[in-house]
């Protein structure tokens, strides 16, 4: 290559790079798909109209997460349209030769969840799965990205995809985080910042001291919710912590393959001197924790900062967003969230469902007892952390202190498999997003952390964790 | 898909901004395994509420958003979920154009795929065509994909961008899925190249 200094992001581009025609988009290369129920039934059919086989199977992986219940497995699913789903899923996955987790696989669960934790998500790939939410796997130093259906055919049929050169956003978070502030703080601090809208066009790599400081969950947490910026993708470079949260899963290399893999892994880091379009800075010291109050993860405030006012917004259309938001919401100008009554929390989804978030929502609820009147779900992200969770006892914690504990799956994070709020019913979620009825038509939702969620299922009302740590 | 060229079409707007793909087809709608039927439930818990009854004050149960073909929305429209859903249930309540002053990255790929055309307009533009929708319910707007403008009814020609192939695919019907499958030596030929 010429001595260009290259981020993270063009690296992993150009590498996969299969051709590029003049005044087309590149045909870029992709080195695994993830399948799951929901937005792959029209593909494989695409397919089976056409007459063609997936490509490259060994390349493709498939699980059921969206439509599945949280119930006993034992049990049969009672939703005939989810059930048909889930046997279309299995009969493409069957007819088509791919491998799948399906529902009662002790390897199962939410796509983004299993990926990284089976070891198929490693540094410097390319990763797509038609679901916006991929970007989760941008965490161990890959361009991942969620598609849609007809992109999902062609990955399935080619491996490749049509695909402009997106711009690149450095987020750099300096300083670190006081206690009680966690990755999400500082994901949906960004958003807030940035907008909705604000990173749309761009692959935003992640870097800084507080994103160094943080696990690989906490650096999932963070890429997974870019999308929700608008982001494409974002990711993270690969270190010592990626390296080791890798080592010696089923899917990655072993023996002297891991030793050059780890090799090819560190030239991926973003060269000194190597150009972003955009730059935006963040101070962990300064953030705390952090909820959303109204109907898209931008509309998020420090919880103990008070619920904005329409009548201070210049913009008309913002305005008349905030206005439409507070009033679905139910909520005052002016006025702190802390207090305000729930009536569902829910620990759960691709953004804080791994092991990590458990344990964090586990110590704050350590024999305590859930507020009366309030429902908490803990909803593992796979099969896997249920069964790790269980060895390490949360789930006893969890159900002595008076909380469900789930089967994997998206559950209440779009409510398609049951599990969902009633109108006009508050939760507390660690989901991704606050649509109005994401989580339940009429249902209105607070996006929050997994130790803010555990402090609020305790009092009943949103509550700092701060104030709850001992 | 059907190749677009140019077509002229009654205009209806819908003004709120970030609007996301969970409104434009809500999840529970997604339990489908084909394509068929999405524009009975295209924005549906605003279309219709908690009994299902129609909702009279949303835009798509007005007397006059019969048959609308192009749907001025608002800034960044179609941001969240990658459900490709989102476009079929739009083509399938009959728009064919979205005009906006920013999509979402998935949302306008998704478009693209299906012949949904997405027109980004500037901010003035775009508060014209808001103010318009509101004065007169029977707007019609032109579209003219080869020369990418856009013509308002005082004659007003607005150019819009669009990568040359995606115009390209739009203009010919071409299906990039075979566009994609006619590259398979090229395909091989990475895969060796890099041991894949
Ligand atoms: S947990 Fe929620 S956001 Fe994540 S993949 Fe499932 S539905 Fe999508």
């Amino acid at each position: 290559m010429n001595g260009t200094p290259r981020t993270l992001f063009e690296k992993i581009w150009d590498a996969h790079i299969v051709s590029q025609a003049e005044g087309a988009p590149a045909i870029l290369y992709i080195d695994l798909q993830l399948v799951h129920e929901v937005t792959s039934p029209q593909a494989f059919t695409e397919l089976r109209n056409r007459g063609i086989k997936v490509r490259r199977p060994d390349r493709t992986v498939a699980t059921v997460d969206h439509s599945i219940p949280t119930y006993d497995r034992s049990l049969p699913i009672m939703d005939a349209l989810a059930a048909k789903q889930l046997e279309q899923m299995y009969a493409n996955a069957r007819d088509f030769n791919i491998r799948i987790y399906d529902r009662l696989s002790d390897k199962q669960g939410i796509v983004h969840v299993i990926g990284p934790e089976l070891g198929l998500t490693q540094p410097g790939m390319t990763i797509v799965c038609g679901d916006s939410h991929t970007s989760t796997h941008g965490a161990f130093g890959t361009l991942a990205f969620g598609i849609g259906t007809s992109e999902v055919a062609m990955v399935l049929a080619t491996q490749t995809l049509l695909q402009r050169k997106p711009k690149t956003m450095n987020v750099r978070v300096t300083g670190a985080l006081g206690q009680g502030v966690t990755a999400k703080d500082i994901i949906l601090a960004l958003i807030a910042k940035i907008g909705v809208d604000g990173g749309t066009g761009h692959v935003i790599e992640y870097s800084g001291s507080a994103i160094r400081a943080q696990t690989m969950e906490g650096r999932m947490t963070i890429c997974n919710m870019s999308i929700e910026g608008g982001a494409r993708a974002g990711m993270i470079a690969p270190d010592d912590v990626t390296f080791s949260y890798i080592a010696g899963r089923e899917f990655a290399p072993k023996g002297a393959d891991w030793d050059a893999a780890v090799a090819r892994w560190k030239q991926l880091p973003t060269d000194d001197g190597a150009q972003y379009d955009a730059v935006v800075e963040l101070d962990a010291n300064a953030l705390e924790p952090m909820i959303t109050y109204g109907n898209n993860p931008g509309m998020g405030i420090p919880i103990t900062a008070r619920v904005p006012d329409p009548d201070a917004i210049g913009d008309v259309h913002q305005k008349a967003a905030l206005h439409k938001a507070l009033q679905y919401m139910d909520l005052q100008p002016g006025r702190s969230l802390i207090g305000h009554p729930v009536n569902v929390v829910f620990i759960g989804s691709c953004t804080n469902s791994r092991i990590g978030d458990l344990r964090l929502a586990a110590n704050v609820m350590k024999g305590k007892r859930v507020a009366p009147n309030v429902r908490v779900m803990v909803v593992p992200g796979s099969q896997q952390v249920k069964r790790q969770a269980e060895q390490e006892g949360l789930d006893k914690i969890f159900r002595e202190a008076g909380a469900e504990w789930r089967e994997a799956g998206c559950s209440m994070c779009i409510a398609m498999n049951g599990d969902q709020l009633a109108p006009g019913e508050y939760s507390i979620s660690t989901s991704n997003r606050n649509f109005e009825g994401r989580q339940g038509k009429g249902g209105r939702t607070f996006l929050a952390s997994p130790m803010t969620a555990a402090a609020t299922a305790i009092h009943g009302v949103v509550t700092d964790p701060r104030t709850v740590l001992s | 898909m059907e190749p677009i060229k140019s077509f002229t079409g009654k205009t209806v707007a819908l003004p709120n901004t970030d609007v996301d793909t969970d409104q434009i087809i809500p999840a529970r709608y997604l339990k489908v395994t084909d394509k068929k039927g999405l524009g009975e439930v295209v924005f549906y818990d605003w279309r219709y509420d908690a009994d299902g009854n129609p909702n009279p004050d949303f835009l798509l149960n007005k007397p006059h958003a019969a048959g609308a073909t192009i749907l001025v929305a608002g800034h960044n429209f179609g941001c969240g979920s990658s459900r490709e859903h989102a476009p079929w249930a739009l083509q399938g309540f009959g728009f064919q154009a979205i005009v906006s002053t920013q999509f979402a990255d998935i949302f306008r790929n998704n478009s693209l795929k299906n012949g949904l055309l997405p027109i980004v307009v500037d901010k003035a533009t775009h508060e014209q065509l808001l103010d318009l929708a509101v004065e007169d319910p029977d707007l019609q707007l032109e579209v003219d994909l080869e020369t990418q403008t856009l013509t308002l009814p005082d004659g007003r020609r607005v150019e819009f961008p669009i990568d040359s192939f995606s115009k390209e695919c739009l203009l010919n019907g071409v299906d990039e899925l075979g566009y994609l499958l006619r590259q398979t030596s090229a395909i091989e030929e990475y895969e060796k190249r890099n041991n894949k």
